[in-house]
């Protein structure tokens, strides 16, 4: 299998302070990939670097054999590089099917009807279609998570980043949503996955990395990374 | 098609308007509430829309009005060009002030519209060849027939203006460009990450915006026979340019219509009946108001009602 | 105008006293605006507003920085009342909020300069006192003593909020509240409240800056337009919540609006802050040393 990502010795300071130090690591496509990693770890630092959000300081990123770290995030996008936000950011004075008319009309370049085809289509995928007309900001949490996701779908991704988001939903809504990441995986979907839910990432992850304090310290299947001494001393302390 | 139908009549009307004996007073107060219209509009394509505030709309207005002059004075250019023009070099002027700020927070674009009024008025304040702090008297053409005087001319344009500003807004909110905006607006960071190019259609938008408020300022002094720097650059150009899509709506472009007819005329009653400060200070209050206890607007209230009356 | 040495000299030497006091004037909006992430543009008119409430003062017989520090109190309560009203009409309500809070402020700005125009007229006003019109005679140079008086008090202002920020309980909140709001809720602390606490001493510094101001020289109420140029001048140059900044950044701005003024005349003096911000905001947008 071909590394579909590449990143190279990223490396990413604010001021005084080190997000990412050296981090380097290469995610096959296809494949289903988790990242762990305590509050302040730098997991998210690592993702908004990855989309463009933000600018490695060093390193390279090289996605689908192309170096992407200096290009502006919308352009990320269009090659096929999609995220979900932690805190979801939706486009409020939008109803949610406009929401994706933004990713369609931006990246998948369609237009009018064939666009909200589209977009409807990933609505019924994900379970929101009934919601299609209702205004963004009229939604409960985990609506908002399904359009974060379903944002990120319509904009055809190669490779997709969930940003946690399962925090704070109920076992069955965990379920629903790795129901979804599971099926576009089958679709051919590279899927990395940030969650602090630990059963979520074992049994979705096929390969696992534990970030601390910006440094890869272990990475391996999900349950030896779980095992590991170090990645237990990272999330209880010392 | 029944849109086009209204742009259509609304020109016949003021072509009519313009040749019929109306009152001459006439034209001079609706110039000006015309002129209003069309730099509200042009605001809200950047403010409204995409959530960018200029508070300097007097500087893209008073360098509309200063390219008119300097073509005047030195070609004696027709109006037409000297409109042309006065567009062209706001609209670079928004270009470039886009250009250095737009990439930072919205708050640093504001202070630099702020930074560009103040050292563009230098400027024109220090330039002996438009008048310098005094200001500098023109003689206007001919009027050509059919229109009685040069101010029902002026009336046409500046209501053309207003029909064209009125058209490029609706485009602009209407096509993938307007989502694009809202997107930006809504959360940049989002946008981007859903492939929006932000700043590129940022830059659009500040042009375009640059450029309508140019257009607007270029017949200012054929219409007084006069420019200088003070009245310009005036506060009152870029609070209202602010205040007047902020009170009618910042959704829609029959926001800004409807903001700029309703304070514009309240404007041109009070200053004749009272006086010019207190008229400023109501357009400050209002504004406060309405950002205030009204986010939506005029329009926004209008819609409220409609659905709760039904 | 002839270039000597003796010329740069005096100017660098005004620019030196009138630095340190922009650096004053902005500290108010370095905490309201660096720190806090309120779009105070209103800021400087407020401080017009504590020039033209020092000047009544003075009208009856206070001397005018006595008459500064009197109004701090009060401005302290106006600011709280500011933030509280923006707080719960805006930034409670999130991102949309952006445009909105700038556009009140704006507002509010623009209401204080009207109101200023309505009651005291456009005409200049000014204060009188024992230290304004003499000056200090340094060997061949002439320093008037209301810039020492105002240097002084900016020094003090200056060197007092620092060490408030950074050894006082409060203080030290207020730089917390700025950095990770979420840990300090966690801590048990209320960012609102601290957020008014910063916002009210803002303020307050304002009212004393405003005396300071017309001290220095004859006010009118369209100069907080002017002072919106010099005050984000600083601020943005300085680096957003960086109070040492504000006095390096003040002296920069200073020294070089005293040296346009000496070469090339008063009437090209008011573009250099706006020019200088221009400049920051497109070569080092984040100052020199922002956080």
């Amino acid at each position: 299998m071909a590394a579909l990502l590449e990143i190279s010795g990223v490396s990413k300071h604010f001021g005084g302070f080190t997000a990412l130090a050296d981090v380097s690591l290469a995610i096959a496509e296809g494949e289903r990939f988790g990242l762990i990693g305590p509050n302040g770890s730098g997991k998210t630092t690592l993702i908004n670097c990855v989309s463009g959000s933000l600018r490695n300081e060093s390193g390279s990123i090289i996605f689908n054999g192309e170096e992407v770290s200096r290009l502006p995030a919308y352009m990320r996008t269009r090659r096929g590089i999609a995220r979900s936000f932690q805190i979801p950011r939706p486009f409020y004075s939008m109803s949610v099917l406009e929401n994706l008319l933004v990713p369609t009309a931006y990246v998948a370049h369609l237009k009018d009807a064939d666009a909200e085809a589209q977009a409807l289509d990933i609505l019924r995928r994900i379970g929101l279609a009934e919601k299609a007309r209702a205004p963004a900001n009229r939604l409960s949490q985990v609506e908002l998570r399904k359009l974060e996701l379903a944002r990120a779908m319509a904009a055809r991704p190669k490779l997709l980043i969930s940003d946690e988001t399962m925090a704070g939903l109920s076992g069955a809504e965990v379920d629903e949503m790795l129901g979804i990441l599971f099926k576009l995986n089958e679709a051919g979907i590279t899927i990395i996955m940030i969650e602090h839910i630990m059963q979520a990432v074992m049994r979705f992850s096929q390969r696992v990395v534990c970030l601390d304090a910006g440094r890869i310290i272990c990475e391996g299947t999900p349950a030896a990374v779980v095992q590991n001494a170090d990645v237990q001393k990272a999330y209880l302390g010392a | 098609m029944k849109y086009w139908a209204s742009i259509a009549a609304l020109f016949v009307l003021a072509l009519t308007v313009a040749l019929a004996p109306t009152n001459d007073y006439f034209f001079y107060a609706a110039f000006v509430v015309l002129q209003f219209v069309v730099l509200a509009t042009a605001w809200n394509i950047l403010g409204g829309y995409a959530g960018y505030v200029n508070f300097g709309a007097g500087a893209f207005f008073a360098i509309g009005a200063y390219t008119a002059t300097v073509l005047f004075k030195w070609l004696g250019a027709p109006l037409a060009v000297q409109i042309a023009a006065g567009a062209a070099v706001s609209g670079l002027l928004g270009f470039g002030t886009g250009l250095l700020t737009l990439r930072l927070r919205g708050i640093f674009f504001a202070i630099a519209t702020v930074a560009v009024t103040f050292v563009l008025e230098t400027l024109m304040i220090n330039w002996r060849y438009v008048g310098g702090a005094t200001g500098l008297q023109l003689v206007r053409p001919a009027v050509m027939p059919p229109f009685e005087s040069y101010t029902r001319m002026l009336f046409v344009v500046m209501a053309i203006l207003a029909l064209v500003s009125v058209c490029v807004a609706r485009y602009v909110q209407d096509s993938w460009i307007g989502r694009g905006l809202r997107a930006i607006r809504d959360s940049e960071e989002a946008a981007e990450c859903s492939g929006v190019p932000t700043l590129k259609l940022k830059l659009f938008a500040c042009t375009v915006s640059g450029a309508l408020m140019g257009a607007a300022g270029a017949p200012m002094p054929m219409y007084l026979a006069f420019i200088e720097p003070a009245s310009s650059f005036s506060l009152n150009y870029s609070v209202s340019a602010l205040a007047m899509p902020m009170i009618g709506g910042t959704a829609h472009w029959a926001g800004p219509v409807i903001g700029a007819l309703l304070l514009a005329s309240i404007q041109q009653i009070v200053t004749v009946t009272i006086s010019s400060e207190i008229n400023v200070l109501i357009i400050g209050v209002l504004l406060v108001l309405f950002v205030v206890a009204a986010p939506d607007g005029v329009l926004g209230l209008f819609r409220r009602w409609l659905r709760s009356s039904k | 105008m002839i270039f000597s040495f003796d010329l740069l000299t005096e100017a660098l030497l005004f620019g030196v006293l009138l630095g340190c006091f922009y650096a004053a004037v902005s500290i108010g909006l370095s905490v309201s605006f660096g720190l806090l992430d309120v779009p105070n543009v209103a800021h400087p008119a407020l401080m017009v507003l504590g020039s033209y409430c020092t000047f009544l003062l003075a009208e009856r017989g206070l001397d005018p920085i006595l008459a500064g520090v009197a109004l701090m109190p009060v401005f302290f309560v106006l600011g709280v009342l500011i933030y509280r009203f923006y707080y719960e009409s805006f930034e409670k309500r999130g991102t949309e909020a952006g445009v909105r809070g700038l556009a009140f402020f704006f507002g509010v700005a623009f209401i204080v300069e009207i109101g200023l125009i309505l009651f005291f007229g456009v005409d200049q006003r000014s204060v009188a006192a024992a230290y304004i019109g003499s000056s200090w005679s340094l060997g061949d140079y002439r320093i008037p003593y209301r810039m020492l008086v105002a240097f002084g008090v900016a020094l003090v202002l200056t060197f007092g909020l620092t060490v408030y920020l950074s050894k006082t309980f409060t203080g030290r909140a207020i730089k917390a509240v700025a950095q990770d709001e979420p840990a300090l809720r966690l801590m048990g602390a209320n960012p609102v409240r601290i957020k008014q606490w910063a916002f009210g001493i803002a303020t307050a510094v304002s009212a004393l800056a405003g005396a300071m101001l017309i001290i220095v020289s004859p006010v009118e109420p369209a100069m907080d337009r002017l002072y919106i140029g010099r005050t984000f001048c600083v601020v943005v140059l300085a680096g957003l919540g960086s109070m040492t900044g504000t006095l390096a950044a003040g002296l920069i701005l200073g020294i070089a609006e005293s040296i346009v003024l000496m070469f090339l005349g008063a009437s090209w003096a008011p573009a250099v802050a706006f020019g200088l911000l221009l400049i920051v905001l497109g070569v080092r947008p984040q100052g020199l040393f922002g956080r």
